[in-house]
């Protein structure tokens, strides 16, 4: 309905034509609720993903830039003179950047999910570890790790990290393509339901159509007009889904600190700039539909 | 009054703003609604089509104002072959036809003044130069209080009055109405014939359908009487029509 208020005979308002379509429409409330609701969760998916994919990205960083050496002292040292001397033999090898010596607190922090309260750790012969991070660049193998050890009678184990590298990127590759799928999915139901309700909400207005055909409107004018109204209002829904997405994406990150919300899908700030298509995205795929659906009418018109 | 009422008999066809050639038309894989028709209408010709409901009156006005298309024959319109004219022209062949509806299609969220200035618009006319006209049209018709109401809240009397002021406020070069008066009383009936009337002589080519016997009778002008889709009498209504 128009939204003019009654005014007096002298207000300009009233003589100023209101558009050829309503500006509001009851009608329209449904078309709006569904297309922020999609826009909301293909919004949320794209975050899904950017996170998903920077987490497979960190887990492989990690595990190709690092190794760990468990150290067992001989009869004739401490554990802790063994763990330093490895510490310092993998130093010198070419390929590491650095390698560190955890405290037995550590060691033993490491374990004991393992072990139970019930064991007092303090019994245990609890073998040291050695943190090795390598040079990305030129990263020293596991094999010239044990070489270097045995070499100066250091009695270690090499864990190395990138025997499970190969698993967790595939994971991780898995996490990445299905993530991406889920969100062209729902991106592709969210184009596609946009475009039937922008449909349905044009069929609504046939007798506009209808009217202004038979009364020698050229068909692009009638197309222009409905393609104008449902992209303005597809993408103010658009622009709600993705504020909503855009602020549970910042409420994540807030609530989780540095890492987000849980270090296994961290956001970053940068990941929320990935909504700001959305409203046009949305405009677009509604003009369209409404530009194709006004052509169709149209064409049973004439 | 129409300078020459029974032009359609005598005109030579190819001056004719319409001429139908054995024109028929159907609705889908429906049997015809109209048969065969063959006649014209000249320019400043003033016609009546009558028939009983079902005849075809609806579908023929269809035709003319290119809502439907035939099914076999010619129609031309202002001297072009319909079916020859291509799409992109078909809308300005509308501006000058005025067509009031049955049904009245008025657009509810639009106000009874822009509803009128429709056609003025779409025409790519600005509100400054046809304020004056559309607000004098439809006070002519009855509805100087009533320009700004939205038609939901018109009375069915208001809302035909408000239909034929859309039609003619372009001053169409044809008008076609249906069923016109059906829904005003005596008094606004013969005004809206006297407006047409006026139209017509200024040169408005006018076809009306009606039930209105009275209306018919009083004007004076000839017939096109429709039985069964197909043209059973054109002329006088004197002449054998039987409405």
């Amino acid at each position: 309905m128009s939204r003019r208020r009654p005014s007096g005979p002298l207000d300009l308002d009233r003589w100023r034509p209101a558009p050829f379509l309503p500006e509001r429409d009851t009608r329209d409330s449904a078309l709006v609720f569904v297309v922020a609701v999609l826009c909301f969760l293909a919004c949320l998916t794209a975050l899904g993903v950017i996170a998903s994919d920077r987490a497979a990205r960190g887990w492989s960083h990690q595990l190709s830039g690092e190794m760990t050496v468990i150290v067992r002292p001989k009869a004739n040292e401490t554990p802790d003179s063994a763990a330093a001397r490895a510490a310092e033999t993998l130093a010198g090898v070419a390929g590491v950047a650095e390698a560190r010596a955890l405290e037995r607190e550590k060691a033993e922090a490491l374990i004991a999910p393992w072990l139970g309260e019930a064991v007092d750790l303090a019994d245990l012969p609890v073998p040291r570890l050695v943190a090795v991070a390598l040079d990305r660049e030129a990263p020293a193998s596991a094999q010239s790790l044990e070489q270097a050890l045995l070499a100066r009678g250091l009695d270690a184990v090499v864990d190395d990290h990138t025997t499970w590298l190969a698993d967790i990127q595939r994971g991780a590759a898995i996490a990445r393509w299905v993530g991406l799928g889920v969100f062209l999915l729902i991106s592709a139901a969210a184009a596609a339901v946009v475009a039937f309700a922008t449909r349905a909400g044009l069929a609504a207005r046939r007798e506009v159509v209808e009217l202004l055909h038979l009364t020698g409107a050229e068909d692009a004018f009638i197309a222009r007009l409905f393609q104008a109204r449902f992209a303005q209002m597809a993408a103010g829904a658009g622009l709600v889904g993705a504020a909503a997405a855009a602020a549970l994406g910042a409420a994540m990150r807030l609530g989780g600190g540095g890492q987000g919300l849980t270090p296994v899908l961290p956001v970053a700030w940068s990941d929320l700039l990935a909504v700001l298509p959305c409203p046009l995205a949305a405009a677009l795929v509604a003009a369209v539909a409404a530009r194709m659906t006004a052509a169709s009418l149209i064409r049973e018109l004439s | 009054m129409s300078r020459n009422p029974n032009a359609a008999e005598t005109a030579d066809a190819w001056d004719a703003v319409v001429r139908f050639d054995d024109v028929s038309m159907r609705y889908g894989r429906e049997p015809e609604t109209l048969r065969d028709l063959t006649f014209s209408l000249p320019q400043g010709s003033f016609h009546f089509v009558t028939g009983p409901s079902g005849a075809g009156k609806t579908s023929l006005l269809k035709l003319i104002y290119l809502a439907a298309q035939p099914s076999k024959g010619l129609l031309h319109l202002f001297g072009q072959d319909v079916a020859q004219t291509p799409a992109e022209v078909r809308p300005f062949l509308r501006r000058r036809i005025g067509v009031v509806f049955q049904e009245f299609r008025l657009l509810d969220h639009l106000s009874a003044f822009d509803n009128a200035a429709v056609p003025l618009r779409i025409a790519g006319r600005k509100p400054d130069s046809y304020r004056q006209d559309v607000a004098e049209l439809l006070t002519w018709v009855g509805l100087k209080d009533r320009m700004h109401a939205l038609p939901p809240t018109l009375a069915g009397g208001e809302k035909q009055r408000l239909a034929i002021a859309r039609a003619v406020v372009g001053r169409p070069d044809i008008l076609l109405a249906d069923e016109p008066t059906g829904n005003v009383d005596h008094e606004m009936g013969l005004r809206i014939l006297r407006l047409f009337l006026e139209l017509n002589r200024l040169g408005t080519t006018v076809l009306i359908a009606t039930h209105d016997q009275d209306l018919v009778a009083r004007s004076g002008m000839p017939v096109l009487h429709l039985e069964e889709g197909r043209l059973t009498h054109m002329g006088p209504v004197s002449g054998g029509a039987r409405p």
